[in-house]
């Protein structure tokens, strides 16, 4: 869009404001679900309702009871924790893997190149439960079912579409001559890797591990079926609260993450930016 | 670039002998092995995550599907009674004989001392009603049967045992495989001639399969037209600027799925924000409040709301390599801005639409809590009844079935998907 | 380079922290989550661990998936649960697949103060081999007390559920045909006393979708215990099933405006059952535990914490006061004489025949 001149027609500015409108309501539905969220977790009420107190900015209908219940009630810090022990492991396993894998396929000649990248992107394509159901028959024989290292697997396997595929991007804009010239100077692959190729792909290989930390992190329906009660989850425990007991702490949790979003959405940003700095202007 | 050159070069000298690289050897056979190390070491790279995907994810998956045609619990809980049903013409319209009876006693003896015959009761059941409780009776009392003859003895623990359809059914699933459960996951079963349609009472699955793909392809659209405008502005403003609006688009992206599902829930619900608001306004009365949820709106709008990053994001990325010089180049050649837009700008950017809407199709039509929580009955997938025949009614068989359906039909759109625009030109925003 | 090697440190520190967490003996316990398993953490889980200072107790919520999962745990050999809270109906499934352990009512649970053996104290809520009941709950309606459409008045009989003209608005009925296609039934003019003669018949279940048909437009349905509380405290709907527990905590904890409509509740019961195939020491432990947590006062205590009838008829005289709200709690029971008046009692061995086939039914007709 070019910006408006000064010798835009009327109906050009009635568009450019008219578009840039449309644009703000669509803004507005994709951010309104997580505003919502924000002033009821400091509801008074136990349930899920704007209540008459909150509606009149009674400082009665709010109370922080949501945010200790949170913090104090030791099903939500055990959730807490199981999710912050498992979470790294499995961006751990997906990163590095999917890291080496997306360097394999972005060689010039890979055999059965379709095949392969089929079955490794099959994570993020199939069905959660039908991936759900298969692991947990599946882990339940091999003794995996119920247990942490079942989990972290699980979640490793759901994470590596998104590094091959944030890695493989990266890998597009990545001049090859520079390993050559790596080479040519009398360095091996490891330290080629280390020095030349690493640096330069690292912004990709983190934000791919964010999304496969994400993907742990907020995932439910496969830790339903292969965890057990000791890996119970944050969105495991976020389920059965909605399910067996609807309670606003859920909002606060919620409000809480959403908080941490924003935070790694802003490392993101700056990684994102320092990228930019190191590769000049080579196109993303 | 040097590996093409070096290979031109090799084609462009065709008569002039064998050309030989530094050691020696001809050049050809050195490229050749230089590309195998080159494979090698694709592979190599490749094969530790291929493996461990096959370990954790493909295996599984194929053991989960395998369960759609598998039926041993029948020739192995009833071996005797299978052998003996041989000889039975389910043509006749009686019940079968005494020797079919002794294998039976013999057969639930066994089962009953171990405890199985109860689960190859409630197998059965699902194909005819009843079968449940007629193997639980009488594997209870089969302890206490007299020397024979069995028959008399069967009957007068419950007559059923002389019901003709209650053999038919056994005989039918008699075998280690069955192509029942993917009968059932389309709405047939056998009928006295072969396969044939379910009752109409009785049809669900394919009303289902066609609803979530229905419902899917109007997602699937709206992402696109909440999308597009948005995409387009992010592509076309300041990158700081746009930078800041991403965030706007990445935030519900990465907050949790239930999250924002029960939010949904708050705002679309009869007393909820959107229709207290509307009242609020006037807009409808008090007693005309809209329904949004528990229905097809309500997952229509949670899940267009969870998937339009999915649409944004490739959108966007697309849209970023556009030079803007083409349009400018319309224009100055007398074009307008719509029809720079729309002859010039948007055929640049269909691969992007391609890409989003393969993309959020796939996602969505797997999806399956946010329908179950918001759709109420006429906006539930596939997926929620996958996840009902798996816990509740432990039908994993055709849970299975219906998992290869969905599945097979995943696999036409991701087909589809790298054929338009190929699995790497996926992009998430980073 | 640097995030590499945090990564690395948070991965060592998890590996580690994941192998620490397994020393003492843990037993793990199944349950439904909510204030039903606070209030057995409060009556059980707690004294038991005070008892026994070596055994912690690991809470699982799966009680809705435990005939799922301990199938395929069975499959795989490897039962993980030690003790499991589970609905009749499930126990009967459970024993029937001999994936529970039989228990012996008068060697593995305690007699009453009194002497008398559990299989008296029990009487005929031991419904399978395999089970141990602990409550009795009932399925039931709350209804909002505020409706102005209603002109004062106030549903009486289930049947005013299917009166949309008397009690215009939004119901909320559970997913699944038990319960409700019975009240549809009763409603529809069939004797009480037939209603299962009547559903065994085609027609008869036909018979009951047509009379559901009549609200189905009005009709949200619920798959969980929540959700139909949270729906009348949102005023999202005026009427609504429920288990009678979950209509206390509306009323009298949180203070809604909520009446119960005990007519026609139906009663189930909820209990233990021990997996098969524990070993020696687990199932000693399992024993143990629910042998204490059975007794008459453990059962009598459950009740001060929610409003489920205790299974002992000895426990019933001991049922007390709301522990926090220092109410009676026994006329807030399902089982009181005064809500008692008509009653259903489950009917497992007809839901265990034709639940596959109604229910195939059922799924067809709020399809369409």
């Amino acid at each position: 869009m070019s910006g408006l001149q000064p010798y835009s027609s009327p109906a050009q500015v009635a568009w450019y404001y008219g578009f840039r409108l449309i644009c703000a309501l669509i803004f507005i539905f994709l951010i309104l679900p997580i505003l919502v969220i924000i002033p009821l977790s400091f509801n008074a009420s136990d349930f899920f309702t704007f209540t008459k107190e909150m509606l009149a900015l009674d400082p009665d209908g709010y109370s922080l009871k949501h945010y200790n219940d949170f913090f104090t009630n030791s099903d939500w810090q055990t959730a807490l924790a199981n999710s912050v022990r498992i979470a790294p492991m499995a961006t751990l396993l997906s990163t590095a893997l999917g890291t080496l894998a997306a360097i394999g396929l972005s060689q010039s000649h890979v055999p059965f190149r379709g095949a392969i990248m089929a079955a490794l992107i099959s994570p993020m394509i199939v069905p959660l439960i039908i991936s759900a159901a298969g692991m947990y028959f599946f882990y339940s024989r091999i003794g995996l079912q119920g247990t942490y290292w079942g989990v972290v697997l699980a979640h490793a396997a759901l994470g590596t579409p998104f590094v091959i595929i944030t890695v493989t991007a990266t890998l597009v804009g990545f001049d090859r001559s520079l390993v050559r010239a790596a080479a040519s100077l009398g360095a091996n692959p490891v330290r080629t890797f280390v020095k030349v190729q690493m640096p330069l792909i690292l912004p990709g290989v983190i934000s791919g591990g964010l999304f496969a930390f994400v993907t742990s992190f907020d995932e439910v329906v496969v830790v339903l079926f292969v965890g057990s009660a000791s890996q119970k989850t944050l969105p495991w425990q976020m389920f059965t609260g909605l399910r067996e007991q609807i309670s606003p702490t859920i909002l606060a949790v919620a409000t809480v993450m959403v908080t941490v979003s924003i935070l790694l959405l802003t490392t993101l940003e700056i990684l994102r930016r320092r990228s930019e700095r190191i590769r000049g202007l080579s196109p993303g | 670039m040097t590996d093409t050159t070096a290979n031109g070069a090799a084609g462009s000298q065709p008569d002039s002998g064998p050309m030989l690289a530094a050691d020696g050897t001809p050049l050809k056979v050195s490229l050749a092995r230089a590309l195998r190390r080159q494979k090698l070491r694709a592979l190599m790279l490749i094969a530790p995550l291929l493996l461990f995907i096959v370990i954790t994810f493909l295996a599984p998956i194929g053991d989960m599907l395998f369960r759609s045609v598998e039926n041993n619990i029948v020739p192995e809980t009833l071996p005797r009674t299978v052998v003996a049903l041989e000889q039975w013409d389910p043509e006749s319209g009686e019940a079968p004989g005494e020797a079919v009876f002794e294998a039976l006693q013999a057969d639930l003896l066994i089962a009953a001392e171990k405890k199985i015959h109860t689960r190859l009761g409630s197998r059965l059941n699902y194909e005819t009603p009843g079968i449940s409780s007629l193997f639980r009776k009488s594997g209870r009392r089969v302890d206490d049967m007299e020397q024979g003859p069995y028959k008399p003895q069967f009957l007068k623990i419950d007559e059923d045992w002389g019901d003709v359809e209650i053999w038919r059914t056994i005989k039918r699933y008699s075998g280690a495989y069955t192509a029942g459960y993917f009968l059932a996951s389309v709405d047939m079963e056998y009928g006295a001639d072969g396969p044939q349609l379910k009752p109409e009472d009785e049809r669900i699955y394919l009303t289902l399969l066609w609803r979530t793909i229905l419902l899917s392809t109007v997602i699937t659209v709206s992402c696109i037209l909440l999308g597009y405008p948005v995409a387009f502005l992010l592509a076309n403003l300041p990158l700081r600027t746009s930078n800041v609006l991403m965030i706007l688009v990445l935030l519900p992206f990465w907050t949790s799925l239930l999250v924002r599902t029960s939010s949904w829930i708050v705002l679309l619900q009869q007393q909820g924000v959107i229709n207290d608001t509307l009242v609020t306004l006037g807009l409808v009365g008090d007693g005309g409040r809209l329904e949004l949820m528990h229905n097809e709106v309500g997952t229509i709008v949670a899940m267009t709301h969870i998937l339009l990053p999915f649409m944004i994001l490739p959108l966007y990325s697309v849209m970023k390599t556009i030079s803007p010089s083409y349009v400018r180049a319309a224009k100055s050649l007398g074009a307008n801005d719509w029809t720079a837009f729309w002859r010039i700008y948007f055929p640049n950017t269909v691969p992007g639409i391609g890409a989003g809407a393969v993309l959020v199709f796939i996602l969505a039509i797997g999806y399956y809590i946010t329908p179950e929580l918001v759709g109420g009955t006429s906006g539930i997938f596939i997926s929620n009844r996958i996840a009902y025949h798996i816990s509740s009614s432990l039908n994993w068989g055709l849970a299975a079935a219906l998992g290869v359906v969905l599945l097979a039909l995943i696999l036409v759109f991701y087909w589809l998907y790298d054929r338009i625009v190929g699995v790497d030109n996926v992009k998430f925003g980073g | 380079m640097k995030s590499i090697k945090l990564l690395t440190t948070t991965a060592t520190a998890a590996v580690l922290f994941a192998g620490a967490a397994q020393a003492e003996e843990t037993m793990t316990i199944v349950s439904w989550g909510g204030a039903y398993s606070a209030s057995q953490q409060a009556a059980y889980h707690d004294p038991y661990m005070e008892m026994n200072p070596d055994v912690k107790i690991i809470n699982d919520e799966s009680s809705a998936e435990a005939v799922a999962k301990l199938r395929a745990m069975d499959e795989a050999g490897n039962v993980t649960w030690d003790v499991v809270d589970v609905v009749a109906s499930d126990a009967i499934r459970l024993c029937d697949e001999g994936l529970a352990m039989e228990i012996d009512p008068d060697e593995h649970l305690a007699p009453a103060p009194d002497g008398t053996p559990a299989s008296e104290d029990f009487g005929d809520l031991l419904v399978s081999d395999c089970f141990i009941p602990q409550i009795v709950y009932s399925t039931t309606f709350g209804y909002r007390t505020d409706v102005a459409a209603w002109n004062g008045n106030e549903p009486s009989s289930v049947c005013d559920v299917f009166d949309l003209e008397a009690f215009p608005g939004k119901r909320s009925l559970e997913k699944r045909p038990i319960n409700n296609v019975e009240w549809a039934l009763i409603c529809d003019g069939v004797d009480p006393g037939e209603v299962y003669d009547v559903l065994g018949t085609d027609e008869g279940v036909d018979r009951a979708l047509a009379k559901l048909d009549t609200i189905k437009d009005d009709v949200i349905w619920w798959s969980a215990g929540a959700e139909t509380p949270q729906r009348l405290a949102d005023g999202e709907v005026v009427i609504g099933s429920t288990y009678n527990g979950r209509l206390f905590s509306v009323i009298e904890e949180q203070d809604q405006p909520v009446k119960m409509l005990w007519d026609w509740q139906v009663f189930d019961l909820d209990g233990w059952i021990i997996p098969a195939g524990l070993s020696e020491e687990r199932k000693a432990r399992a024993l143990d535990y629910v042998y204490f947590a059975t007794d008459t006062q453990r059962l009598a205590d459950q009740a001060k914490y929610i409003s489920y009838g205790p299974a002992r008829q000895s426990s019933a005289p001991l049922v007390g006061q709301h522990a926090e709200l220092g109410i009676d709690m026994a006329p807030h029971m399902p089982t009181d004489p005064e809500n008692a008046k008509t009653t259903l009692l489950y009917n497992y061995e007809f839901w265990a025949d034709n639940r596959d086939d109604i229910d195939a039914k059922w799924q067809a007709w709020l399809a369409q």
